[in-house]
């Protein structure tokens, strides 16, 4: 299954090859063209001599991730690897969680020290990223040195599984959930060149598409994210920003965004006519590829169709089953209608 | 049979936690039957396995514990829109649940869950500077609150899901080391035997309900009064932050703890035993009764011989306890060669003061 595949693949925000290559397999014949650029990103393309209007969709390959920075010497710590964040993670999370580090995968483990131990006071603040360490058996520095260096890249190990009601957990969701609708979305034909790009480093500043945008100049683009979801017990129903199982979201406003107010309308009437639930995303805080790529050249038309995504940034990811298959429907339908010209520039 | 690590790995990810030991005791009865004349269960759910030894007339009586319980938790309350809280059964460090993956154990069959946590995106910096208590954790099954009120009940219980990794130089982590690693050093101490003459009658225990209170422990002391109870539990693996004295290297060997609550004699011999056959060891110093089944065996029936050994590990508690199989295997030997070295004298002697 694509998502899975996509999921379990290691794409720490700049080191997103095993996830490109695991598309471009996907792709392969499937698509007139498929290039990379200097970055990275890689796009795809069907149909560049079909007249207008010019389609881009966008998904980023890469995750939050860690980069290891020190191979630690001497002491209790020796052999144990010091690390920081690629892009934003809570340190929270981390503890007690198994990581694959660099090009072999070495498989590592983020412990901590055993609550026996602790003082209660201890255990009412979190432990911060300098303090945690990750632990790969090593005997100390030297044997340590032999598989990993400073600067590899480490992802968590989570298996991807189906569970409770069209659930799925994961590592990664955002963006492999965008990734798996855009080559999904790259097969089916439509009568405008289509534009598929797939990005790097959105986790860092949603670099890789402000660059895709420019190559492709699109006069519509759309990214297809994995947003923020908390509608569990506890949270606020304005702090939720979305609803899971309620649909693909739309977004109103981000931190990067200010959306297009028709072409977000058009979305939610496409949405609408063709009976596929959809809702709007309700914060104002984080942000997508849009929010850089509308701001390339002379200003790109377009908006975001995002999958809520529970717990995003963490170990372990949820999504529903069906707003990932909404999201796809949506995008299919919203292709279908710019087609049809429901859409106008 | 090279050893007994691919057992060992299925134990790790087989869920019993106190009380509910029954999935790791189906695993291990017909490994402990390969060894022993007679496995019994225990009204407690503790497996008794008994491997007689050899010679005539009254012969030295040795016990070999390991609990089969894993921390768990339990769930207390089902929250609008199915959302799970728990209580513990078995001490957990709160930190180390979020964004956890649980299996709940409902009546229909195991479900899986994850334990929340709030995305950076909607935290604010000061909450960023707080743990969060056991109490403010919530399980989500990704069930609308319907299903998972058919599905699950209050009480039942939860245990931690992990995989298990394979590290460096024959490291392996996971959740259930503790005391999944012991079981694995009685199977492999029972293995070693059988290559070796003892007098002793061995009963090698598989204790329940080490983790809320040693209760397993307590009846089968009780019921066996051996000579000598010897518990096998994991001690503290050295990791920075912790005090020299709680901090056990790994692959140097087993920990043989040495205190008030534990025999002295038997400790000696235990060190003896491992400088005669040359076996790494290090020594764990306790102050109070230990935590581990040997304080119940102690104080079991008219008062027993105790002693406890055991591997370091690291990262104790959590879903990633990480120990040495290396570790394993030289606390199997230090066992067997004490045993076979057991005699009716030296039990004579651990009265004499």
């Amino acid at each position: 299954m694509l998502l899975k595949t996509l999921s379990e693949a290691f794409g720490p925000t700049g080191f997103e090859d095993d996830v490109r290559n695991v598309i471009r397999g996907e792709l392969d014949g499937r698509v007139d063209e498929m290039n990379t650029d200097v970055l990275g990103n890689l796009i795809a393309v069907k149909g560049a001599k079909k007249p207008g209007p010019k389609v881009m969709l966008d998904a980023h390959m890469d995750e939050v991730g860690l980069m290891i920075v020190q191979i630690c010497d001497g002491g209790a710590e020796s052999g144990l690897l010091k690390f920081r964040a690629l892009g934003g993670i809570d340190p929270r999370v981390l503890v007690s969680k198994p990581v694959l580090i660099g090009p072999d995968r070495i498989p590592g483990v983020i412990g901590a020290k055993p609550v026996h131990l602790q003082a209660p006071e201890e255990r009412q603040k979190p432990i911060p990223m300098d303090k945690l360490y990750i632990d790969i058996g090593a005997k100390d520095a030297a044997d340590a040195k032999a598989v990993v260096k400073p600067g590899d890249a480490a992802v968590f190990a989570t298996r991807y599984a189906e569970f409770g009601d069209r659930a799925a957990k994961g590592k990664s969701f955002d963006d492999r959930v965008g990734c798996a609708l855009l080559v999904e979305a790259m097969q089916t034909e439509v009568p405008y060149p289509l534009y598929g790009a797939f990005t790097v480093q959105e986790e860092i500043g949603l670099r890789g598409a402000r660059a895709a945008a420019y190559q492709i100049q699109p006069d519509i683009a759309i990214a297809l994210e994995g947003t923020v979801c908390f509608d569990v017990v506890g949270a606020p129903s304005h702090g939720q920003s979305t609803v899971f199982g309620k649909g693909p979201a739309l977004t109103v406003q981000d931190a990067q965004t200010i959306a297009d107010r028709r072409f977000a309308e058009f979305m939610w009437e496409t949405a609408k006519r063709h009976g596929i639930p959809v809702q709007w995303r309700r914060v104002k805080g984080g942000s997508n590829d849009f929010g850089a790529i509308h701001r390339v050249g002379k200003g790109i038309v377009g908006g975001s169709i995002s999958v809520p995504v529970r717990y995003i940034h963490a170990p372990t990811q949820v999504v529903s089953l069906d707003d990932v298959e909404n999201a796809g429907r949506l995008l299919r339908a919203v292709l279908q209608e710019i087609a049809e010209g429901s859409f106008t520039l | 049979m090279e050893n007994h690590q691919p057992l060992l790995e299925q134990l790790m990810t087989t869920h019993a936690g106190p009380g509910f030991e029954g999935a790791v005791r189906d695993v291990i009865v017909p490994h402990l039957r390969s060894y022993a004349q007679a496995v019994q269960v225990d009204v407690m759910g503790n497996v008794v396995a008994q491997v007689a030894g050899c010679g005539e007339g009254r012969r030295p009586r040795v016990l070999l514990a390991a609990h089969m319980d894993e921390i768990a938790l339990v769930v207390a309350r089902i929250e609008a829109g199915g959302f799970l809280r728990v209580v513990q059964t078995g001490g957990f460090d709160p930190r180390t649940l979020v964004g956890q993956e649980v299996v709940v154990h409902a009546r229909g069959g195991d479900l899986l869950a994850v334990v929340g946590s709030k995305p950076p995106h909607l935290t604010a910096p000061e909450e960023r500077g707080k743990a969060a208590p056991l109490s403010d954790l919530y399980l989500d099954l990704a069930m609308p609150e319907s299903a998972v009120r058919e599905r699950v009940r209050i009480g039942d219980r939860v245990t931690l899901s992990r995989d298990v990794y394979l590290l460096r130089n024959r490291r392996l982590a996971g959740k259930s080391l503790d005391n999944r690693a012991s079981i694995a050093i009685l199977l492999e101490t029972l293995h070693r035997l059988q290559q070796l003459i003892h007098q002793a009658d061995v009963y090698a225990v598989a204790t329940v309900q080490e983790e809320v209170g040693l209760r397993g422990a307590q009846t089968v002391g009780f019921a066996v009064q051996p000579d000598v109870a010897i518990a096998i539990d994991v001690t503290f693996g050295a990791f920075p932050g912790q005090a020299a004295d709680e901090s056990f290297a790994l692959d140097a060997g087993p920990a043989i703890s040495f205190g008030p609550n534990l025999h002295r004699k038997v400790f000696q011999r235990l060190v003896d035993v491992a400088e005669r056959h040359r076996i790494p060891y290090q020594i764990e110093l306790s102050q109070t009764p230990v935590g581990a089944d040997a304080n119940a065996f102690q104080v079991a029936g008219p008062g027993l011989a105790a002693a406890l050994v055991g591997i370091p590990i690291r990262y104790m508690h959590t879903s990633v306890e990480t120990g040495s199989y290396a570790d394993i295997e030289q606390c199997a030997r230090l066992l067997a060669h004490y045993i076979a070295e057991l005699d009716m004298a030296q039990v004579e002697d651990l009265s004499c003061y």
